[in-house]
């Protein structure tokens, strides 16, 4: 609390930035040690968690009073009039500390108390089971199998202790690819696919100079090939753009092979497999930008959306000068043909980025959600995002900034897969358990630092911060308030189709208003369609229980 | 034409043609006000050929009078009662644009019949629809605007609603982008954006909902009126009673509406409506005006989904039947045109199809549930979408979309029917309490 000067000031104004009538309303700001709470003449109140802050400004003194913009990473914005600029001036301060830490235990999560005892917290973490989910997929098998290698870390920092390789994979080429991979990221399994035997594999780009092989390297892949008896061949999936300059699509219709010039490609500088080492792999390059690109894209969309009297060709030019969709069709392309590689031509697939975090996470976890119903579910999309997210070390914390860090490691790639599964929901609007609802309280918690899930950037470093004796896991915390997640439309029997196959043609890509504008009331239509349904079949459940109950 | 020469197959159990009569309409208004009353002076379409036969004026204002302003409006379209707002008496009307030319010509009739329509003391507003260069660029063709100095009550307000070619040219674009199926996304929005169909669409809702405004909020009574006061005057008058009329978001109410501020008010069907909407030959007087309004009361029914009686399906149809129709309703470009084609007679009216019940139960909207509110639409760029069930129609798959509709439809109607159920159960529940009641007291 050593950093809050003034906890309560009166007469502040709140601005709605989209009103027509240039409407405020006037009410008192107190600063807590965790929010910022705003409480209106009408008593409404609007609390703001200070981890959300991205930004907060000062403006230029106006007659009516100091002006303060807050900048929130849940893209809510709020813009306060302070009476006095002492005042303001504080509060800016205070802010500006509270919204940046500079340590683990300062988050929230640390502090957050429910109100449950240790067997129920444990429980909590519990509910979701890698290793159950593992099975489910239907390995161990007579072609995967559990490896100990990583057991200790001694591998990999980043990876999960569980790792699943092709039961031909000895250690040494295990340990051989790891040296051979960045980060030690050598290839693993991703997602099992049963009936094809089919498998999505997962790893980081090979540190191959001019003239570097790895033998190891290779033979793992050959195993992974191996491990499917339905194909000889499999592909390699490089999500990063061909160059910096040009970006390649995978179109719907094109699931075909890029045979790449390995020289031109090595001579760029870049780590390829060269093809001429790896036999029966077939490459293709699925140009998906990298973070930097995409925080900046992002950062250009938040600045349209938030300009006054925007014109609708000013809205449609900043979308386009954003690439913002361009990048979400980008992602949701990939994910395709990574499911098309594996349905149509039984082919297993490995996907690699960079460092194997941030676009293979999006990649392959969206194509196992595409070939997989039960990653639709709500239970199921929990499992998917401890699996290919959290366990596979996706960097949350530099990502979503939880800590007074590098401003670079910041993107919002985890945002874009959500974005994707909106964008499938639209397309799909019976095919998902869940509904917006669910992404948009899934982002607030990537944010929020509430609970221990997000916190930290790879499983070792959560155990070292011990997190589950400490901090609550949200999945529970979802799953008691089930109902307000569920989709009304959702049917698991019926002729939803098992496998999504999105269509990608530019115009089925809409803004997702709900999100970037989520707490811009007057931008939304005023009865929300959904909710209406989901009262209603709340309602239908109630009034069959009435209907019982009258009868007997 | 095909009008002609249909029989219908169904039987016919109102006649469209009769459903929506002018005294009709004008009983909804004369049982809250005394200060109008209707005018037979058109009736030979002598005074306005455009106009219908029937019109509603100021009681004050007398034939005659009507006759002298007429010559001071563009086509004769003298200033009559669009919408008369019962919540606080205050008035939409509609015209041409004053024919005040070079020398600044005036009518006394002219501004006497408007500011019948003022209370005392009280301002009205003029809004014109074309930008104030526009206006006073059309003096030298001998059209104009209101000047002050006359029309001293008055305060006129411009806005830019485009024209003829520009929204042709405009749809044309849109279209050609929709067809593109292009997996570029910069280019699909780059084309999106260069259509300006969005822009339109704003404009015009912006402009209805300054009427609105007017009328609602300020309490003040407006004039609108473009250049012939056949095109975006009509978007205008007709959005803002969306707006504010909760009777117009009914299906009856809508095809009042339609009836009276679009065919009648001689929006000129034939000519705007005359080839195919992605014909490319440029026709002159082509021009989506109509589409655009209808598009615009899409754009509001996306925002208050359970405020309208209809749904999306109505407005396709009609926006189908604007331009290529086995029945008579929106052939001719006004209502002098429709007697001398004898229409009455020789064709059938599109309501007498739309409004039978087997029809009719799929433009009912489920969501629908009746209020008395004014509503008022976003037009942030956020809040406007294309409109794909017209736009993608043919583009996309709409299978799971359409299942997902039919699911929603079938969770209302259970509900309905388990509270029907409910209720039964209740009474009866309730009678046999009763019964064991009046049992047990001696």
């Amino acid at each position: 609390m050593e950093h809050i000067r003034t906890t309560k000031v009166e007469q502040v104004k709140l601005l709605d930035r989209f009103s027509t009538s240039n409407k405020s309303l006037t009410g008192t700001l107190y600063l807590t040690a965790t929010h910022l709470l705003f409480i209106d003449s009408h008593q409404k109140e609007t609390w703001i968690l200070h981890h959300h802050i991205a930004l907060v400004e000062k403006l230029a003194l106006t007659t009516s009073g100091c002006p303060l913009v807050i900048q929130c990473k849940n893209f809510r914005t709020v813009h306060f009039i302070v009476p006095r600029e002492r005042d303001c001036h504080d509060i800016y301060n205070s802010l500006l500390q509270l919204s940046k830490q500079a340590k683990y235990e300062d988050l929230y999560a640390f502090s957050y108390n429910p109100k449950q005892n240790d067997s129920e917290r444990l429980r909590g973490w519990q509910l979701v089971d890698l290793a159950e989910e593992y099975k489910r997929m239907g390995v161990p098998n007579s072609n995967w199998q559990l490896s100990d290698a990583n057991r200790d870390y001694k591998i990999c920092e980043t990876y999960p202790r569980e790792l699943y390789v092709p039961r031909i994979a000895s250690k040494p080429i295990i340990v051989g690819s790891s040296k051979f991979r960045s980060k030690g990221r050598f290839p693993v399994l991703s997602y099992y696919h049963q009936n094809k035997e089919a498998a999505i594999c997962r790893c980081s780009q090979p540190l191959s100079g001019f003239s570097a092989r790895c033998l190891e390297d290779e033979h793992l892949l050959q195993a992974i090939s191996k491990a499917n008896p339905a194909n000889r061949y499999m592909y390699v999936m490089d999500t990063r753009p061909r160059h910096r300059m040009q970006s390649w699509w995978a179109t719907q219709k094109d699931i075909g092979r890029i045979i790449l010039n390995a020289m031109a490609n090595r001579a760029a500088g870049k780590g390829y497999e060269n093809e001429d080492n790896y036999s029966n792999i077939r490459f293709q390059f699925v140009g998906i930008e990298n973070i930097h690109v995409m925080r900046s894209s992002l950062q250009k969309l938040l600045e349209v959306n938030g300009t006054k009297g925007l014109s609708v060709s000013d809205f449609y030019s900043g979308l386009e000068n954003a690439g913002w969709l361009r990048h979400i069709k980008a992602v949701m392309d990939a994910a395709i043909f990574l499911a098309k590689a594996i349905m149509v031509e039984n082919a297993s697939v490995l996907v690699h980025c960079s460092d194997g975090w941030d676009r293979t996470s999006q990649v392959c976890s969206l194509g196992s959600l595409l070939l997989d119903p039960y990653y639709r579910t709500i239970r199921g999309f929990m499992v998917l995002i401890e699996k290919d997210w959290i366990s596979f070390g996706h960097k949350y914390s530099e990502r979503c900034g939880h800590l007074d860090g590098d401003p670079k490691e910041v993107s919002p790639v985890f945002t874009q897969f959500l974005e994707c599964v909106w964008h499938l929901t639209e397309q799909f609007p019976q095919a998902f358990e869940f509904n917006e609802a669910f992404l948009l309280q899934i982002h607030e918690h990537i944010h929020s630092c509430q609970f221990g899930n997000f916190i930290g950037n790879c499983q070792k470093e959560r155990e070292e911060l011990k997190l589950k004796e400490k901090t609550y896991s949200l999945w529970p915390f979802l799953l008691d308030d089930q109902e307000k997640y569920v989709n009304p439309l959702y049917s698991s029997t019926s002729q939803k189709p098992a496998v999504l196959e999105p269509n990608t043609v530019a115009f089925h890509f809409k803004f997702w208003r709900n999100m970037y504008h989520q707490f811009d009331r007057t931008l939304h239509p005023r009865q929300s369609v959904f909710n209406i349904i989901m009262n209603m079949n709340e309602q239908n459940k109630q009034l069959q229980k009435d209907v019982k109950d009258l009868e007997s | 034409m095909y009008p002609f020469f249909y029989r219908p197959m169904f039987e016919v159990i109102e006649d469209g043609w009769h459903s929506f009569l002018p005294e009709q309409e004008f009983e909804l208004y004369s049982s809250a006000t005394s200060e109008w009353r209707l005018s037979y002076v058109n009736k030979e379409f002598a005074v306005c050929p455009s106009y219908p036969p029937i019109v509603i004026v100021p009681k004050a204002i007398d034939d005659e009078a009507l006759r002298k302003v007429a010559t001071f409006r563009h086509g004769g379209r003298f200033p009559v009662l669009s919408y008369y707002h019962k919540k606080n008496g205050m008035v939409i009307m509609r015209s041409g644009q004053p024919l005040t030319g070079t020398n600044g010509r005036r009518c006394k009739e002219d501004e006497k019949l408007i500011n019948a329509t003022l209370r005392a003391g009280k301002r009205g507003y003029i809004i014109d629809t074309r930008p104030l260069n526009v206006a006073q660029q059309a003096r030298a063709k001998g059209g104009g605007f209101e000047q002050e100095a006359h029309y001293p009550q008055w305060r006129r307000i411009h806005k830019s609603i485009e024209r003829y070619h520009i929204l042709q040219e405009s749809l044309i674009k849109l279209v050609e982008a929709c067809n593109d199926q292009t997996h570029n996304m910069d280019r699909w929005l780059s084309r999106l954006e260069a259509s300006n169909w969005l822009t339109h669409i704003k404009e015009i809702l912006t402009t209805a909902c300054l009427a609105a405004q007017c009328l609602d909020r300020e309490g003040a009574s407006i004039l609108i009126h473009g250049t012939e006061g056949t095109d975006s005057t009509l978007q205008v008058t007709s959005l803002a009673q969306i707006i504010l009329e909760p009777r117009s978001r009914t299906i009856r109410g809508f095809e009042a509406l339609i009836e009276r501020e679009w065919l009648q008010a001689g929006h000129p069907f034939q000519q705007r409506c005359a080839q195919s909407a992605y014909c490319n030959s440029k026709q002159k007087w082509e021009s989506p005006v109509f589409l655009l309004f209808l598009d615009s009361v899409w754009q509001i029914l996306r925002q208050f989904p359970c405020s309208f009686e209809f749904n999306e399906n109505l407005l396709i149809m009609l926006f189908e039947h604007a331009y290529a129709s086995q029945f008579g309703t929106f052939l001719g470009n006004n209502e002098s045109e429709r007697c001398k084609l004898k229409l009455q007679q020789k064709t059938m009216s599109l309501w007498s199809w739309v409004n039978r019940p087997s029809e009719l139960s799929k433009f009912t909207n489920p969501l629908f549930e009746a209020n008395n509110l004014v509503i008022w639409p976003s037009v942030a760029p956020q809040s406007l979408q294309l409109w794909e069930g017209i736009f993608l129609r043919w583009n996309r798959s709409s299978k799971y979309l359409d299942e997902a509709y039919e699911e929603m439809v079938n969770i209302i109607e259970y509900n309905k029917e388990l509270q029907a159920k409910v209720n039964i159960l209740r009474r009866q529940l309730a009678e046999l309490e009763t019964e064991d009641g009046m049992q047990e007291s001696p």
